[in-house]
């Protein structure tokens, strides 16, 4: 199969994995005991009278099917919906909170991949010695912390007792709407290093671990020995012949970074008042609102996937090898 | 803490490194047992999960006091650990300690047994897609495909947060339901090259009904990413129960669970940081253990050598 045709079939592929979610996330949340007003999980809607008036201008009276095809529509238009709690298109709602998230997710990423690969390098090339040892324990345990614990932690040490940064929030509330300049990007920096440290040390010590034993597992291959053999100065052997080859299944793990990003954010985002996405999701769940939870997990679902079609696109320009195959059998290599 | 569950504990601990040690020294005439017992850190978290098993199972003996019994309102509220109150008491004047205990139950329950369901089904997907290819595998795995673009805990929070108040099994099966599918990536994976080989052939050839082909030939011989993505599996579940529990749509009050343990603690965590940090840390422990565990059973079960 050539490049182009694998690449279109991917690209539908994802489309319709894409609109298998929305359907999903339609389905359920519409079948869900409560409605957006009334006495379950109708919130500050609680008068009948504006209970009746919400279900007509939604259509929440028609049957589900009816209102999925007009969700469809609108979707088609490029239509979001308008949110019922917010009282304002879910479009702008979610325009407002995703540069947040993005920031929050980029922070980390860069955290996550820089601290992670560094480790992970350096702990394959003392492997077994004490450095590495040292440094596993310590990823392991990281590793296996819960992100809003760690979370809760850092809260209480950097932002109580040290008060070194704010406790939460995205911006300082006083200057920062106003006032747009140098003050506020670096204030912007200072609200974003503990939730973004949170996931960021969570996820490095999940790429160290990863990527030392990608490194290892080259260590053995011929090449590397043949190299070794030849007289290849030991720097070049490593950053040359085992990065550059470990880094193929690293790209994999990029891949799979989003889905830990985004459940991440939902937490985090909550803990620490930052005003993005995730909160918003957990929100949108909580007051049913329909359009909202459908747009936020398409929104969610388009990243997964953009995700890992990214990584396999990276994975074919970096390893010709892999160029030739069928989707199907990459799969099988990556899995 | 009376001298009793200073015993009950003691015993405990005894129990959980002897039953290390047995196991070890039985395991020792086994290569492959050799071989897991010889990463220290696995051996250690080993032992870390029998401890914390024996006294999810014991909880009555180790538990001081009731762990829902709000013991002095007024005077024990939020009382700093002391050797009464190992562990110190929540904002609800509840001992800490007899929490922690009484929810490993609810906790490592939830994490095994959520762990048990996505697993087998994972694998039981995974072999039926591996095995028969052709359409039977595009519609499974593309059915995993739109599984894994699924944001999970949005389809949990909806799941739970929307159905409120779900028994126990039911918030087991709905984690259940949404673990399963790098799982069945994996075994797929592996039946895919298992099955092409000569002793599979064999057995087809020789007459084995498919049932015996998967069960006795295929799935034996996958046998070490199941129990690799099981032992992560409960971490994860356990995780994952801990952050739905944190957002108040979990274990239901007062029932403890860690999870909902940390969720009743953090709005207090500046001045009484203890009944936040202990479950948090009991959840670490359990789930480093369980990651030890998963990487010792990777060398141990992976016949490629360990490089030098």
């Amino acid at each position: 199969m050539t490049g182009a045709a694998w690449l279109l079939r991917r690209l539908v592929a994802s489309v319709a994995i894409i609109f298998a979610v929305v359907t999903f996330v339609f389905i359920l949340i519409h079948l869900a005991p409560g409605k957006p007003c009334g006495p379950i999980g109708g919130g500050e809607y609680q008068d009948p009278i504006v209970c009746a008036q919400l279900v007509q201008q939604f259509g929440l009276n028609q049957s589900i099917p009816e209102q999925y095809w007009l969700y469809l529509v609108a979707l088609a238009h490029g239509n979001f919906g308008y949110s019922f709690s917010l009282h304002r298109p879910v479009r702008d709602a979610i325009a407002d909170t995703i540069p947040f998230t993005l920031q929050l997710a980029g922070a980390a990423l860069l955290l996550d991949f820089l601290l992670g690969l560094g480790l992970g390098i350096y702990q394959a090339v003392r492997v077994n010695r004490l450095p590495d040892v040292v440094i596993g324990n310590v990823t392991l345990f990281i590793y296996s912390l819960p992100t809003f614990w760690l979370a809760l932690l850092l809260l209480l040490v950097f932002g109580e007792k040290l008060r070194w940064f704010p406790v939460g929030g995205a911006s300082d509330p006083i200057f920062c709407p106003l006032v747009s300049s140098l003050y506020c990007v670096a204030d912007r920096l200072w609200h974003i290093v503990l939730p973004a440290a949170t996931l960021g040390l969570v996820g490095a010590a999940g790429t160290a671990r990863f990527q030392r034993a990608a490194m290892l597992e080259v260590a053995t291959q011929d090449y590397v020995r043949t190299a070794r053999a030849k007289g290849v100065p030991e720097r070049r052997v490593v950053l040359r012949h085992q990065l550059r080859n470990a880094l193929l299944s690293f790209i994999t793990r990029f891949g799979l970074a989003f889905p830990f990003l985004l459940t991440g954010a939902v937490l985090i985002e909550t803990i620490f008042a930052w005003p993005g996405m995730g909160r918003l999701a957990f929100d949108s769940i909580l007051s049913r609102d329909y359009p909202l939870v459908t747009a936020t997990a398409l929104i969610a679902s388009t990243v997964v996937v953009t995700g890992n079609l990214l990584a396999d696109i990276l994975l074919g320009v970096a390893d010709p090898r892999l160029r030739v195959r069928t989707s199907a059998e990459v799969e099988v290599l990556t899995a | 803490m009376t001298l009793g569950t200073w015993l009950a504990l003691f015993v405990a601990l005894v129990v959980a490194a002897e039953l290390v040690r047995a196991l070890r020294h039985r395991g020792l005439r086994q290569e492959r047992w050799r071989r897991f017992f010889r990463h220290r850190t696995a051996s250690w978290g080993l032992g870390i999960l029998a401890f914390l098993v024996i006294i999810a199972l014991a909880a009555p003996l180790i538990a001081p006091f009731d762990p829902n019994k709000q013991l002095d309102i007024i005077h024990l509220k939020n009382h700093p650990p002391s050797w009464t109150f190992l562990l110190g008491t929540d904002v609800l004047s509840r001992d800490v300690w007899s929490r922690v205990v009484f929810g490993a139950r609810v906790s490592l329950g939830i994490g095994a047994l959520g762990a048990l369901v996505a697993v087998s089904l994972g694998t039981l997907v995974g072999a039926v897609a591996g095995y028969y290819q052709r359409w039977i595998d595009a519609v499974l795995m593309r059915g995993v495909d739109v599984g894994l673009a699924l944001p999970r805990i949005f389809i949990l929070l909806m799941a739970v947060a929307l159905w409120d108040g779900l028994p126990f099994a039911a918030l087991v099966i709905a984690i259940g339901l949404t673990s399963w599918f790098g799982t069945s990536r994996l075994v797929r994976a592996e039946v895919l090259s298992l099955r092409q080989r000569d002793f599979v052939v064999a057995a087809r050839a020789l007459g084995a009904d498919t049932a015996r082909v998967i069960f006795r030939h295929v799935l034996p011989n996958a046998a070490a990413p199941i129990i690799v993505s099981a032992a992560l599996g409960v971490g994860n579940v356990l995780l994952l129960e801990a952050a739905l529990s944190f957002l108040g749509i979990g274990i239901k009050p007062p029932d403890a669970s860690w999870g909902n343990m940390i969720a009743d603690g953090a709005p207090s965590i500046y001045t009484a940081p203890w009944s936040t940090l202990f479950p948090g840390l009991a959840i670490s422990l359990v789930v480093m253990s369980l990651n030890a565990v998963a990487d010792g059973v990777r060398d141990a079960l992976d016949p490629r050598e360990e490089p030098a």
